[in-house]
């Protein structure tokens, strides 16, 4: 795997990775389009996603929980916008609690594409966040009072990244 | 996606985006860090009104990314370090989230599965 591109644009509020895998865009696709796979690389090392639904199809739901390591489930769903095998996705996530979906709009747009080329297959992965109500921050207490040195700074508002 | 949880909660996103998203409030911010600026004093650094970079200010300052405070007959402006901080943050958590699953994806794609000879 290497990632070619990754683009962040603070006005659309979108993430754009692009990587390359070394397989034919069928294998590559299975990754989304199986389930058990899926679990495998969702869910960071500390919070191991399992997938409770899985349907890929235009308008199905998938339906997953992260499990903590103070094993707190974290649940969450999948709106499938459009499919197209082994080609593109795209999907609305939001979040859920134990009963079920909640009624918060989606989170986050994702789409991915796949366009494979003779020797690889490469893997585009657009995320889009919704806009966001002003509201306190759980976890946010971990940074306060954080500072950074002068020169972090001006790393960051000098990234190209920052159209 | 807890990332995307605490995102959602925490940001005031869409201002910070906005405010960060223009070169000139970059370079208010870059130069608002020792907070002996005044508007005036930063107006002179760039070509253009005065009115227009107090403009730029009310932007950031309405973003949480600077502060106005007041020092006899001047209105200093104050650089909030850690609005700019969160906002790198945020964007940095789902990248380095993303980069993540990718490759997790590479590990997954690295291993044989059933019906899989490839």
């Amino acid at each position: 795997m290497t990632v070619i591109a990754v683009d962040r644009d603070p006005i659309a509020r979108t993430l754009t990775i692009v990587a390359e895998f070394d397989k034919p865009a069928k294998r590559v696709w299975q990754v989304w389009a199986d389930p058990r796979q899926l679990e495998r690389w969702w869910g960071p090392p500390t919070y191991p996603a399992t997938v409770v639904d899985h349907d890929l199809s235009d308008g199905g739901r998938v339906t997953y929980y992260m499990t903590g390591p103070d094993g707190e489930k974290l649940h969450a769903w999948w709106r499938i916008i459009s499919v197209d095998p082994p080609r593109s996705l795209a999907f609305e996530e939001g979040n859920a609690d134990d009963s079920g979906p909640n009624d918060d709009p989606p989170t986050t747009s994702i789409k991915v594409r796949l366009v494979e080329t003779p020797e690889k297959t490469t893997m585009t992965i657009t995320c889009k966040f919704a806009p966001t109500p002003d509201g306190e921050v759980p976890g946010a207490g971990t940074e306060k009072g954080m500072r950074l040195a002068v020169g972090q700074i001006d790393a960051i508002l000098t990234t190209t990244t920052w159209p | 996606m807890v990332v995307g949880r605490a995102a959602n909660e925490e940001w005031r996103a869409d201002l910070i985006f906005r405010a960060l998203a223009d070169r000139t409030r970059r370079d208010v911010i870059r130069r608002a860090m020792s907070g002996t600026l005044s508007v005036s004093g930063l107006a002179r650094l760039y070509p253009m009104s005065t009115t227009a970079v107090q403009k730029h200010v009310a932007v950031l300052e309405e973003a949480g990314l600077v502060h106005l405070r007041r020092h006899g007959r001047q209105q200093l402006v104050q650089t909030e370090i850690d609005t700019v901080a969160k906002a790198q943050a945020l964007l940095a958590e789902f990248e380095q989230l993303w980069l993540g699953r990718l490759d997790r994806i590479g590990d997954v794609l690295a291993q044989p599965v059933d019906g899989d000879r490839s």
